[in-house]
């Protein structure tokens, strides 16, 4: 079913990937994985309160311990710190950010919160004696809740008076009143109330760092199982006042990210400080259940969604308040998440300049939350797919049939947005198409009919979800625009080396995201050489050292781009050497298959190899022409990348257990142009199940007194193979015209499609008992809850 | 303790303490890391091996109580020759890794998986690594991935 574009060559096909032997045979090193003699071992004591004054930590006990080193209070530390620990998003210009420090010095703000910290010739030492550390406290009034927090009843940070860091507004109308002009004049308008849930990103590699330091030589090496080693290396030589060029920093194998190795944490700082500080390798690899607290958390958000529509159902005008959870702290881009949103709360939908978007981000005693799969997107998307189903259930038509009304048409692209933003090229009636043919949408309507019925013990829905992925972060002057602390670039260098095999740096870092495979691929395509013949240097800053890292589905649409420009970069030059040497006129070469041919001269042709060699030989070169074959390229891209598509999901709910049973999924994703389908499939596949997780499973869940009842992955319910379905994927392809490769990311776009696609199908079958909302996780428990309340309480 | 355990065909024996667990005395004591710890609840399976012929949980059990068995790891389920083994293969061909954190617990299981059902249905599959967790690739590779080892 998957609809594909013309290709020559290795590029669009399903090529095996390079990464996979290593890992499938245990030969890739994890970060844990490296052996680092002499190594210290550091364990963090944590604050068991959410919010409490620390009245003096006591150490001696835990350093008289054997194999102790030494064990310190945030206080003993407080002088490492050039700086408190980063957020490189500061969104408003008094956005409130307290000072955040890798161990807490006077109060500790969530369960988890560091305190003070040993270090011990073993892990065992070191966990042993983290246990001796006497820490006293006067707990507080801990804040859990969001409103309560807007209300500042507890303001959980007194040097800055307020729990609320920022509000951050985006309303736009063509002339003032026109929003509130809008709904007055509505025929139609709904409003809702969403809860994005907190979740744990859980990526399956806990995380782990070592910091190897060189006393006399003055470098700096910190391996960390991270997504941002460039970025990383730039924040802890300012954090830390170590000169940046003796910083170095590398990503090992990392085991998946998903945003919760986006960041610059606590124990990073403190394996880097403390190695410097004692001229020894320090290391430290979180515990799972260390992870649940420690690590970022996503999600995390009220959303309040006014529609208003027109007489035909068309969109009018949408209003939309948040309530954005940062947590205790502002970890490196929590404030920007609700803002990667901002934008998409009209999803793919036609939208007047009518639009008026508010959020205020408050603090919590909870563990700080960040960018999770998705950021902002999947929770605009949810709340923009959710609301269109409540607006077609009051207009009475069909979900898909409204949807298709509102679609931006295809011969309006690219399209501007009513933000100003452009979206650079849709189809969304051909996704939808797609999906309902795949998903056999009319007869699960008809079936529908007849299974819905009086007293149905299992009832069926389907649920529609359209979106857009807004990714391949980003164009620097937009990020700039939103006041991010970075540029939206990605850097590439293509070198042929002597014997015609290639070397490609990327400032990419990829984490299970299969760039080896796909960077081969397009160098391949590029410069007619075998996949086989690449090798993709990444993920440590001193072979690769200048790059932004991999997150916002922005590796390829961003640094895959970057690839093909230097291989063109390569091949000019190429181009060069190979008219010098043939006598021809630049001109008149034609490059493919990996040789420069004079255009209507077979017979005269030099092929890559010769010129690689004649290159790295400079024995004759054209005068002024640099030695070897070699280019480097920054590319920043014009605009995002607006990939696309529609999910259909097919769910039947027992309506005495209320338990949920997924009996199809249909994903149709279009993200331009496919360098590797296999891997396409894969990103699918997953974000679709991280989404689905979060539909109907996963929840972090505090209590009052902000205990983590789900520190576990006992309590925290990942999904398991056996509680999700097989997906089908079909695939429409809408080229990216912004970029050569006519490429778009997607890495995110199951996770952003597939929340509201499942919560769209539960509350389907379930609307004939009245059903309009449901919480997430849909748990059984939750459904059986929102069934018996929409009965009257008489089930 | 002095206990001495064979591992991939080659024994190892060293003095340790009653609390190490079989996945420290496989990765730090053996020094062979492709066995993961992903948790510390026994629920994610990323330290799966086979202890006797069996697909065991090895942080779950003392290294101790392997004392005198015999264990396989992910690097010893290869042949010598470097040809992967068919489900290292399987889940090549199949793109049923994506980070490959959770896999070398995943193809330990899986293969142990197919001693038990040679000819599972997809169900099966799907029950019979429900001790595993992957965050990355949403299962329906990795289940692909034993269907097709298994009708080789
Ligand atoms: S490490 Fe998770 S089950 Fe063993
Ligand atoms: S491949 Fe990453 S956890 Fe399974």
């Amino acid at each position: 079913m998957t609809m594909t574009h013309e290709t020559t060559g290795v590029l669009g096909t399903r090529m095996l990937r390079k990464e996979d032997p290593a890992l499938l045979t245990g030969e890739a090193r994890f970060t844990a994985d490296l052996a680092i003699p002499g190594a210290l071992h550091l364990a963090v004591i944590r604050s068991p309160y959410a919010r409490a004054r620390i009245v003096s930590v006591d150490t001696s006990a835990a350093r008289a311990h054997a194999g102790v080193r030494a064990a310190y209070s945030g206080a003993d530390l407080a002088d490492l710190w050039a700086g408190p620990m980063p957020c490189a998003w500061p969104v408003t210009a008094d956005m409130k950010n307290p000072a955040h420090l890798p161990l807490a010095v006077s109060q500790a703000n969530y369960v988890g919160d560091g305190v003070a910290c040993v270090i011990a010739e073993t892990a065992e030492a070191a966990r042993d004696a983290a246990e001796l550390v006497d820490v006293v406290y006067e707990p507080l009034e801990a804040v859990i809740d969001l409103e309560d927090a807007v209300s500042d009843r507890v303001v959980i940070h007194d040097e800055i008076g307020t729990n609320k860091s920022y509000t951050w507004d985006l309303k736009v109308e063509e002339q003032e009143g026109d929003v509130d002009a809008a709904f007055a004049a509505a025929t139609y308008t709904v409003k809702e109330r969403y809860i994005q849930q907190r979740l744990i990103p859980a990526a399956m590699e806990p995380r782990a760092i070592v910091a190897v330091p060189q006393p006399f030589g003055g470098d700096m090496t910190l391996y960390s199982a991270t997504q941002i080693p460039h970025i990383l290396k730039v924040m802890v030589a300012l954090t830390l006042g170590i000169p940046e060029h003796q910083m170095r920093v590398i990503a090992p194998s990392v085991g998946g990210g998903f945003g919760s190795k986006l960041n610059v944490y606590a124990e990073e700082l403190l394996c880097v400080a403390l190695a410097r500080k004692h001229n020894l390798p320090v290391r430290w690899t979180e515990t799972r259940s260390e992870g649940c607290q420690a690590t970022i958390h996503g999600r995390g958000q009220i959303q309040d969604i006014e529609l208003a529509a027109d007489a035909n159902g068309r969109l009018t005008a949408v209003r939309v308040r948040l309530i954005g959870d940062m947590g205790a702290y502002l970890q490196l881009v929590t404030p920007g998440v609700p803002l990667l949103g901002a934008f998409l709360y009209a999803g793919v939908y036609e939208l007047p300049k009518a639009y008026d978007f508010s959020c205020t981000s408050v603090f919590t005693n909870m563990t700080p939350t960040d960018a999770y799969r998705g950021a902002g997107r999947p929770e605009a998307t949810y709340a923009i797919e959710r609301a269109m189903d409540s607006l077609a259930a009051t207009i009475g038509i069909d979900p898909l049939e409204l949807r298709r009304r509102n679609f931006i048409p295809t011969d309006k692209y690219p399209y501007e947005a009513f933000t100003g933003l452009v979206y650079d090229s849709g189809n969304h009636d051909g996704a939808a198409t797609l999906a309902a043919e795949l998903v056999g949408y009319d007869a699960i309507r008809a079936q529908q009919k007849t299974q819905n019925v009086d007293g149905a013990k299992r009832r069926l829905g389907i649920g529609v979800s359209t979106y857009f992925e807004m990714c391949g972060l980003a164009p620097s002057r937009v990020l700039a625009s939103l006041n991010y602390g970075a540029g939206g670039w990605e850097a590439a260098t293509v070198r042929v080396l002597p014997t015609n095999k290639i070397q490609v740096v990327t400032g990419a870092s990829p984490h299970g995201q299969g760039h080896e495979t796909a960077w081969s691929m397009i160098v391949a395509d590029k410069l007619g050489v075998a996949p086989e013949d690449v090798d993709v240097l990444h993920s440590d800053t001193a072979i690769s050292p200048l790059g932004l890292d991999t997150y916002g589905s922005r590796s390829l649409a961003v640094g895959g781009v970057a690839i093909a420009m230097a291989c063109d970069k390569v091949i000019d030059k190429a181009r060069e050497i190979a008219a010098h040497q043939l006598e021809a006129n630049p001109d008149d070469l034609e490059f493919a298959g990996g040789a420069f041919t004079v255009a209507g001269s077979p017979d005269r042709s030099m092929p890559l190899a010769a010129i690689a060699f004649e290159a790295f030989t400079a024995h004759n070169l054209p005068d002024g022409l640099e030695p070897n074959l070699e280019a480097h390229t920054t590319y920043d891209p014009p605009n995002f990348s607006w990939p696309f598509g529609t999910h259909m999901c097919v769910v039947e709910v027992d309506v005495e257990t209320g338990e949920i049973e997924v009996l199809k999924y249909v994903a149709v994703d279009d993200c331009g142009n496919q360098v590797n389908p296999l891997i396409v499939d894969g990103q699918v596949h997953g974000g679709i199940i991280q989404g689905l997780a979060q539909a109907l499973f996963e929840e972090a869940v505090f209590d009052s007194d902000g205990n983590l009842r789900t520190s576990t992955l006992a309590d925290y319910l990942v999904p398991a193979a056996s509680d999700v379905p097989s997906i089908v994927t079909g695939h429409t392809v809408t080229p990216s015209p912004t970029n050569q490769l006519g490429v778009k990311g997607v890495g995110e776009a199951g996770t952003i499609a597939s929340t509201p696609a499942v919560i769209n199908a539960v509350v389907d079958a379930l609307s004939g008992l009245g059903v309009r909302n449901m919480p997430m996780p849909a748990s059984p428990n939750t459904v059986w809850s929102v069934i018996n309340a929409a009965q009257g309480g008489s089930q | 303790m002095e206990i001495s355990i064979t591992i991939n065909g080659k024994a190892v024996s060293a003095d340790v303490e009653p609390r190490t667990l079989l996945v420290q005395f496989i990765r730090e004591t053996a020094g062979l890391t492709g066995t993961n710890i992903g948790c510390d609840t026994s629920s994610c399976g990323a330290c799966s091996i086979h202890l006797d012929g069996e697909a065991v949980k090895s942080c779950t059990i003392l290294a101790a109580q392997a004392d005198g068995g015999s264990v396989t790891t992910i690097e010893g389920l290869a042949s010598a020759d470097g040809t992967l083994h068919p489900m290292q293969q399987a889940f090549m061909e199949n793109h049923g890794l994506q980070c490959g954190y959770c896999t070398p617990g995943m193809v330990m299981a899986a293969t142990s998986l197919l001693n038990d059902i040679p000819n599972p249905s997809e169900e099966d599959v799907r029950i019979g690594l429900e001790g595993n967790l992957c965050r990355c690739t949403g299962y329906h590779n990795i289940v692909q991935a034993v269907l097709a080892c298994a009708n080789k």
